[in-house]
């Protein structure tokens, strides 16, 4: 059993116009989970991530975070605990360098010079962003935008890192780079929580798959697990990837008794039968 | 169907202060009813075509322009921004920046009834509008309250409410659900065989593009890399990987088993072909033992 990092217990959050957002969310996420919360628009995704980072407090229930009520702490302190990437990075952005923008929240800790020169130098090298660091920010390409702000949440050194839609709008390239960051942030012990309608991106990366459907949690589990429930995923305006659904057409000619969340697992399925039978 | 609605003659675009040109020499027709994609990695020059192609640019974006963009056949240079407003719409990446009413409903009705269209005829086709987003109900909402993906729809709405010939939509199901995506290029099929309505959108979703574009565009670098059938661009090795491509998941696994010995009868883009395809390859494998 591993060390949960996230308790979300029976949460329910209502907007000040009455609007309940969220009724009666449970969960809990482990130390080094990589989660993809998925489900339509206006499900209560953000509103979920916004409860998570502090900047909206349960109406009812409680949300702890690495041992911490988020109804005690501010938000600025849950800041070194939990980062924060929003939908639209480029409202994050605001100086005159990469490496200034990376500078200010280590800045703001108060912490020593060294100090923070290591870690803007250790968000940069992770992200990518080196050979830029004196570049103007808004200047740069979108992919390169979104790497800067996450680079300056990687700077905070928190636990958790939340990515709300960061692949909106980015080609094939810039979204692989930025779930390749997120990826090598788990691999160095943190844990990543990722909303995104991009489908391939979540079987490709996630680990398990949360979704949400009129403000509650309808699924919950392992990614293949999760994609396997195709009519249920339906109910949240969700599709299971293309490859997912191709395979699971092909299954009178192609029995698969799991499921395919790959290209390469699809075609590799295919060749091996081809070899098979001209053997 | 093959009329040409729109005409792109040797265009150039650089924006002021910038040192290279985004958009060199473009050349390009389109026929009215034809849906259009532009395809192309970040900072490929997308956003910038599609002002050029709405009249935004040369009208209210300062920069250097040279060459021809035909609208309906007004020269977009010789026509003021209203007058090409008539014809056409377009729908930015960013909803947020064109929303600033307190009701649903007014922000539907706004641009239309810039275009002194009749009060009756903008609620009609207002209502209409919001039906086909899937977001009736919301009129009376403030549109600042709602979510990314519904302020997406909320503008395509803006849009569709003033009936345009031309629809352009950069990005328009950037932060929609994957069925909501569908619907939308559900309702551009429709807008497109029921209205004849042109479209033009840019957009990465490579599944959906192959299930409903005419014809893809592919920009790089500012210029025109290739334009052809979503099964032509798709295919071509050479241009998906030279811009960056995505490229269907069924095309991927075709991509693989010709990689690894395997050759196939036909190319899919689309699921159904990939099934198709695929069922087919295994079937004579197995009918040969």
């Amino acid at each position: 059993m591993r060390e949960p990092v996230i308790q979300v217990d029976h949460l329910t959050y209502t907007y000040p116009n009455g609007f309940e957002a969220l009724h009666d969310v449970s969960f809990t996420i482990e130390k080094n989970d990589f989660v993809a919360i998925i489900g339509q628009n206006g499900a209560g995704k953000s509103t979920l991530l916004k409860n998570l980072v502090g900047l909206h407090k349960p109406t009812q229930g409680n949300i702890i975070v690495d041992g911490v009520n988020t109804r005690e702490i501010s938000v600025a302190r849950l800041s070194t605990k939990v980062g924060f990437v929003l939908q639209n990075p480029d409202r994050q952005l605001f100086a005159d360098s990469v490496e200034e923008e990376i500078r200010f929240g280590p800045q703001n800790l108060k912490l020593d010079k060294a100090e923070i020169d290591a870690r803007v130098e250790h968000a940069m090298e992770q992200t990518g962003l080196i050979r830029l660091r004196r570049e103007f920010p808004m200047a740069l390409s979108a992919g390169d935008r979104a790497k800067v702000v996450i680079a300056s949440v990687i700077a905070m050194q928190p636990e958790i890192i939340i990515l709300d839609e960061p692949t909106t709008g980015q080609d094939r390239r810039g979204c692989a780079q930025i779930m390749d960051i997120a990826k090598e942030f788990q691999r160095r012990g943190h844990t990543v929580i990722v909303v995104t309608h991009a489908m391939s991106l979540v079987a490709e990366y996630a680990d398990r798959v949360i979704v949400m459907c009129k403000g509650r949690r309808i699924l919950d589990g392992p990614t293949a697990e999760v994609f396997a429930q195709e009519e249920k995923l339906k109910e949240s305006f969700v599709l299971p990837p293309q490859v997912t659904r191709l395979a699971r057409a092909m299954s009178a000619v192609l029995p698969v008794d799991h499921t395919i969340l790959s290209t390469q697992e699809l075609s590799g399925c295919i060749a091996a039968r081809v070899q098979a039978n001209q053997m | 169907m093959d009329e040409i609605i729109l005409d792109v003659f040797d265009a150039s675009f650089r924006y002021p202060n910038a040192p290279a040109y985004s958009l060199k020499h473009i050349n390009f027709q389109v026929r009215k009813g034809e849906f259009l994609v532009i395809m192309g990695e970040n900072g490929a020059g997308k956003t910038t075509l599609c002002k050029m192609l709405s009249g935004i640019i040369p009208h209210s974006q300062e920069g250097v322009y040279f060459g021809d963009v035909t609208i309906c056949g007004l020269n977009s240079k010789e026509h003021t921004l209203p007058e090409l407003c008539q014809h056409i719409g377009i729908v930015l990446d960013d909803p947020e920046s064109q929303i600033f009413t307190t009701e649903v409903l007014d922000e539907v009705a706004f641009g239309a009834e810039n275009l002194e269209i009749p009060t009756d005829e903008i609620q009609r086709n207002a209502d209409w509008a919001l039906q086909v987003v899937r977001m009736a109900g919301y009129e009376e909402k403030d549109p600042t309250r709602l979510s990314g993906g519904q302020k997406q729809r909320v503008a395509i709405a803006s849009a569709l409410t003033m009936q345009p010939e031309i629809l352009i939509l950069d990005e328009p199901t950037s932060q929609l659900d994957p069925i909501g995506t569908i619907e939308v290029f559900q309702v551009v099929r429709e807008l497109k065989e029921k209205y004849n309505m042109t479209i033009i959108m840019v957009t990465h979703k490579s599944e959906e593009i192959a299930q409903f574009a005419d014809r893809v565009l592919v920009l790089h670098e500012g210029e025109v890399l290739a334009m052809d059938t979503p099964q032509r661009i798709f295919r071509n090795k050479e241009i998906v990987d030279k811009a960056w491509l995505a490229v269907p998941q069924v095309s991927m696994v075709a991509v693989e088993l010709e990689q690894s010995g395997i050759p196939l009868d036909a190319f899919p883009v689309r699921l159904e072909e990939g099934v198709e395809v695929f069922s087919a390859l295994l079937q004579e494998t197995e009918a040969r033992i």
